[in-house]
């Protein structure tokens, strides 16, 4: 009796281990948690999102207003732990604020650029032929132009506004990953399960939304972890170049600038929001990496 | 000789002419974007705290053809770009633009090559050295490196060096230049820009090197190298350094991108009267002709580097047929 017992049992478990198959995403799961580097980086940033959400509205200091003595070094008394900056406004407070705003600027603009470039890519690769051709050069053609330099005319000559910069740097990074998600879908297309949802009459819409998406999801992933970190330099870059969001209103890259101007009388304003910088793209650079070491089927 | 010879053989003319050809047009797009952004801005580079009277305001319109109807405007500055005349600055008095980029254009240029020259050498060096000690403590003290080069932007690199070496030791001075009266070059001050202007560079490289050096010593023409029985420094540079290379190469246009757009940063934080700086000042200013001017060199060289690099490429890599 015991035996025909054990053996179902055995059975049982081994099914169930069958159909709770370690499937792609499980692996690439698994990989990207052992990577330490990654891990701790996804605890730092997870840290720093929520201090950079919930941080403002809990801090005593707001980062716009004055304080009765500027220009304090970093010091307990009034709780001005990192210093003021030239205006006395709190150093803390406004850091928070800025890292908010280049947070922020990083993940929309990187949004914009995934529509913008996941849509170009996947039509040009699924119709091919003349548009396919058509759409790439056009891609080709802008990569020729020096964007950045387009960048910059465009938020000198209309008024500088968050909006705009979003929308700018997301119009730069989208054509990498067109050429990213037109290889994929190129390569994805004439496989026998794309075949079959054709021959069954599913319409092209449908059958790029519900075959094609779904299998390039891995490579833009990675793309998107790495874009993150590229945004909000570019952010910082046209910040630092005095172009970026308007007072009082700030981000990482306004107040080093304002941190550099000062650094040799007061390093502190340079020391705080140049540290945090490193460490938010540190962080975004190790999860990057680790996604696509973990995604990667070439490094397997 | 013969490797001169059978280099130039590789070169692809009919692709360098075709590609030429797109760079045309492709300039165009550029100036005409540019321009007509620039026109159609609201505010122009007259605007000032106070209205100019009536005739001064006619006399500045007349002098730069800004009474002209727009496409009479455009047409015209074709015509004079076509002539490589950029024309008078706007808000430089006294100035044409092609002098303020005969002033800037030399500086820039050296320190974008100089940078870009070290961070290839280094950063081949690193990239190869960590690849092929792979997960070595040597590998992963580059690797912890690069990874730095690429997250800390030169932002605040610069800052950083400038604090560490020239203010608190006083080994460099502040800028690249010498003192006021006498503005000349020095090379040895130029030591910080280049560096940071480089480090970033060096970083992105030593990945691609260690990357694709890893990829090659297991591809199947160095295991061939090896069985026939040559030595080990053989087999990494004669068969698996010219293979390992060509990513490289392939990067090096855009790289060149990134170092011309990471001199605009430079030259802010270091002080240096480059292109950069006219470019930046010219935008602020709205300094119509000076921004034009700068923005055209800096597309004609992006699409030049572009050119150079993709045609070294077809030297390099055999199995490139461009036709």
């Amino acid at each position: 009796m015991t035996d025909p017992m054990k053996k179902l049992v055995e059975t049982e478990t081994l099914e169930r281990a069958f159909e709770g198959g370690r499937s792609l995403w499980d692996d690439a799961k698994r990989r990207l948690f052992r990577n330490r580097a990654a891990v701790i980086s996804m605890f730092v940033l997870g840290t720093m999102v929520i201090i950079a959400i919930f941080g403002p509205m809990l801090w005593i200091h707001d980062f716009r207003t004055i304080s009765e003595r500027n220009e304090i070094a970093p010091t307990f008394e009034n709780f001005h732990i990192l210093g003021t900056d030239t205006q006395g406004r709190d150093l803390l407070a406004r850091l928070m604020i800025g890292l908010r705003v280049s947070l922020s600027v990083g993940v929309v603009a990187t949004i914009v650029s995934l529509i913008i470039g996941v849509s170009w890519g996947a039509i040009a690769g699924f119709v091919g032929g003349r548009v396919d051709n058509f759409m790439m050069r056009f891609v080709d053609i802008l990569y020729a132009m020096p964007f950045i330099f387009f960048v910059i005319l465009l938020l000198t000559v209309f008024d500088r506004n968050i909006i705009l910069i979003f929308a700018a740097i997301g119009a730069v990074e989208w054509l990498t990953m067109s050429r990213i998600v037109r290889g994929q879908t190129l390569a994805l297309k004439n496989m026998e399960f794309v075949e079959a949802a054709r021959a069954t009459g599913v319409p092209v819409p449908t059958i790029i939304r519900r075959h094609v998406l779904p299998n390039i999801v891995g490579p833009v992933a990675v793309y998107v972890s790495l874009t993150i970190p590229a945004v909000i330099m570019a952010e910082s870059f046209l910040s630092f170049l005095g172009l970026g969001v308007n007072e009082p209103l700030t981000s990482l890259g306004v107040l080093i600038s304002e941190g550099q101007k000062e650094m040799k009388e007061k390093p502190w304003m340079l020391m705080a929001p140049a540290l945090t910088m490193a460490v938010t793209l540190l962080c975004l650079n190790f999860i990057g990496d680790g996604l696509r070491d973990a995604l990667d089927p070439k490094e397997r | 000789m013969s490797a001169l010879r059978r280099s130039l053989n590789r070169i692809p003319w009919a692709y360098t002419a075709k590609r030429l050809m797109i760079a045309v047009p492709t300039l165009l797009l550029i100036i005409t974007v540019a321009f007509f952004m620039m026109r159609l801005a609201p505010g122009g580079p007259f605007d000032g705290e106070r209205k100019l009277n009536v005739a001064t305001e006619a006399a500045i319109n007349a002098k730069f053809g800004l009474d002209k109807p727009l496409f009479i405007q455009y047409t015209d500055y074709l015509a004079s770009v076509a002539r490589l005349d950029f024309g008078p600055s706007m808000k430089v008095l006294g100035k044409d633009v092609n002098e303020l980029i005969g002033d800037g254009l030399p500086l820039s240029l050296s320190i974008g090559l100089l940078s870009m020259s070290f961070a290839i050498c280094v950063g081949t060096f690193l990239g190869i050295f960590a690849g092929l000690r792979q997960n070595s403590t040597g590998d992963y003290s580059v690797m912890a490196f690069a990874m730095l080069g690429l997250s800390v932007p030169t932002f605040i690199i610069g800052p950083l060096l400038i604090l560490l070496f020239a203010l608190n030791t006083g080994l460099f001075a502040v800028g690249g230049l010498g003192t006021y009266p006498n503005i000349g070059m020095s090379w040895y001050n130029m030591t910080l820009p280049i560096l940071t202007l480089a480090l970033p560079q060096i970083a992105v490289i030593s990945r691609l090197m260690r990357a694709s050096i890893i990829e090659t010593m297991r591809a199947g023409h160095v295991r061939t190298a090896r069985s026939k029985g040559l030595s080990e420094r053989d087999v990494i540079l004669k068969h698996a350094l010219p293979a390992a290379i060509l990513p490289l190469v392939s990067y090096a246009g855009p790289a060149m991108a990134g170092v011309m757009s990471g001199s605009l940063v430079i030259e802010r934080i270091f002080g240096l009267p480059g292109m950069g700086s006219y470019f930046v000042d010219g935008a602020i200013n709205r300094d119509y002709t000076l921004v034009m001017g700068a923005l055209i060199i800096y597309a004609v060289m992006i699409v030049l580097f572009n050119l150079i690099a993709d045609i070294l490429y077809a030297i390099l890599d055999p199995k490139v047929s461009y036709s």
